[in-house]
């Protein structure tokens, strides 16, 4: 297990370095001079000599590996800059919004559990059953739609038309209903189809018939079923932060929720490299570290990867 | 799947529900071909005299803020979503399952730097890293295809190695193998038709993921830019005059949601008739 863990964090402290430089290679892709844009998202009037003066504040004129070196020994110490558009710090910035997102990321994730395991559950041991097919049929248009599409009809229909909540998301319980909706509806109608599939996996198995004939009681199989299917279910989460993190970005716009999301989009607006590079490094270190935590955890349940 | 009830009844159906939904998944790829000939009218005129028109004879479904007529721009919006879809797709399947197939053959050097860089690509969540270089490069409808790409291949490099490694001890590669035919010639002639049946799985169910990726990032203002017609800035621009014009956002919506809903179906399909024939 020791090993286990200890060759898993080697490889992700390379896969962060290696996300760390393509994160720094990104502000190379942008067309144009880092300080002209610094200078131009600031609102200062361009000139030869502010902009030769600007690449060495900056240290622009340094080669291309002295930069990143320097950029990494500084993001090991959370510093990763100044934003462009107001000077503050990247990291303060990232932090703050970071709570919020983190707010709405386990709202919409407890909400999605608590209505996929019990669907799913129903769904599997309930197979071709009239139930099934009507949750199978929403679950396959939940999967088709896309995120910022659900909360368009959400603010429409509840909005709008019902006048039921408010448009803009105040930082409330009132307020998340809506972006937590929208994040969770498309998440429930993959983890519920997930969950189903895991389950009927399980119900397939050997030791669920043997203890059907025996006449075990049906409760007591499922609920080993559930603890089986439990560890398979857990992966299905952790992957899914992805796709929330990336989720969370179109949602946190439309309803102006003042996280990581809205955080990166107004700094795309702005052209606001340093805060887009943090963002982009700190989420793949969320999903990453998330994903380490899944595969651990299902090394410590199973008793069976234990010994292997 | 739903329990063999007769002997080749789910086979049959099976190949029915594919027939059925290839024709659909078909018929929006022709109305996205011919789209410029069924427009009622020019998708890019505006007027001022029909601004949030709703729905007429003239404009069946209405007009948008600039005047535009809906009905013209969600049908050259299916040209956009379903032609750029398509070609990511493609571009990704094609690169990803010959990496793939080069990193199980020949193994070695070529196996690790492919599949590392395939873990590193893995690091970053899709959206995330496509909004952030479809954000860096600043919009534009190949930028966006370019930025859903980027990390797209990766799943079809971890199938086809996975597929090659196991088909690779298969009698009938060493036989090929006996025969003289080289490297080249046993992968493509030999291995690809193989192993293609779950990579078109997989492909099919991306087309889906792609046209909601690629509309995403368009509502975001980071992808397909106006005035070219796009469900996703569609629905963007509309949206705050939602209120006035229900029908500038309901149309392209319906439009994404359909076309979003067939091919995803289709792929699930095709998965169903390849595990019913591969039960056969």
């Amino acid at each position: 297990m020791r090993a286990y863990i200890g060759k898993r964090l080697l490889h992700l402290v390379w896969i962060m370095l290696a996300v760390s430089f393509l994160t720094f290679l990104l502000m190379y892709l942008t067309p144009g001079d880092a300080a002209t844009k610094k200078l131009t998202a600031q609102g200062v009037a361009v000139s030869e000599e502010v902009v030769q003066n600007a690449r060495a504040d900056m240290g622009l004129d340094r080669p291309f590996p002295v930069q990143y070196a320097d950029w990494l020994l500084h993001a090991f110490r959370l510093d990763l800059g100044c934003s462009y558009k107001d000077g503050f710090s990247v990291s303060k910035k990232l932090w703050k919004g970071l709570k919020n997102t983190a707010v709405l990321m386990t709202a919409s994730m407890l909400l999605s559990l608590a209505v996929s395991i019990p669907l799913g559950f129903l769904s599997a041991l309930k197979k071709d059953s009239p139930a099934d097919h009507v949750i199978r049929f929403l679950t396959f248009i939940g999967n088709s739609l896309p995120n910022f599409l659900i909360s368009v009809l959400l603010m429409y229909f509840l909005c709008v038309k019902a006048r039921l909540l408010p448009v803009v998301a105040d930082r409330n319980i009132r307020g998340l209903i809506l972006p937590c909706l929208s994040l969770a509806i498309p998440i429930s109608s993959r983890f519920i189809r997930q969950f189903r599939a895991e389950i009927l996996e399980e119900l397939g198995k050997p030791y669920v018939k043997g203890a059907l004939i025996r006449g075990v009681k049906r409760r007591f199989i499922i609920r080993n079923v559930f603890h089986n299917a439990s560890i398979r279910i857990l992966t299905v989460v952790g992957l899914s932060v992805g796709t929330v993190l990336g989720g969370s970005v179109v949602i946190e716009t439309i309803f102006r929720w003042p996280g990581l999301g809205k955080l990166a989009m107004d700094a795309i607006t702005n052209r606001d490299y340093p805060v887009i590079q943090g963002f982009v490094l700190l989420t793949s270190f969320i999903y990453v570290i998330i994903n380490l935590i899944t595969d651990i955890s299902y090394h410590a349940i199973d008793p069976r990867l234990q010994e292997g | 799947m739903n329990g063999v009830k007769k002997n080749g009844t789910p086979a049959r159906l099976a190949r029915i529900r594919l027939f059925v939904f290839l024709v659909l998944a078909c018929g929006i790829f022709v109305i996205s071909l011919i789209a410029p000939m069924l427009c009622p009218n020019d998708p890019n005129a505006t007027s001022a005299q029909v601004m949030n028109h709703p729905p007429c004879a003239e404009f069946p479904m209405g007009a948008d803020r600039y005047g535009r007529c809906i009905c013209s721009r969600v049908l050259m919006g299916a040209r956009t979503s379903v032609f750029s879809s398509l070609a990511v797709v493609a571009m990704t399947f094609a690169v990803g399952t010959m990496l793939g197939m080069i990193a199980g053959w020949y193994g070695a050097v070529a196996d690790s730097l492919i599949m590392r860089i395939s873990d590193v690509m893995l690091a970053f969540p899709q959206m995330v890293l496509a909004i952030a270089v479809a954000g860096i490069l600043g919009g534009g409808m190949w930028n966006a295809m370019l930025a859903m790409g980027i990390t797209g291949w990766t799943m079809y490099a971890r199938l086809a190695r996975a597929q090659v490694l196991s088909l690779k001890k298969e009698p009938y590669v060493q036989a090929a193998r006996l025969c003289g035919c080289g490297s080249v010639s046993i992968l493509c002639r030999t291995l690809l038709p193989n192993m293609l049946g779950p990579l078109i799985v997989n492909a099919t169910t991306q087309i889906g993921v792609m046209m909601i990726g690629i509309a995403g990032l368009s509502f975001l203002g980071i992808g397909v830019t106006e005035p070219q017609a796009e469900w996703g800035s569609m629905i963007n621009l509309s949206r705050s005059y939602i209120q006035l014009a229900p029908w500038a956002v309901l149309a392209p919506a319906a439009a994404t949601i359909l076309t979003v809903m067939i091919f995803n179906y289709l792929g699930d399909c095709i998965r169903d008739y390849l595990e019913v024939r591969g039960e056969a």
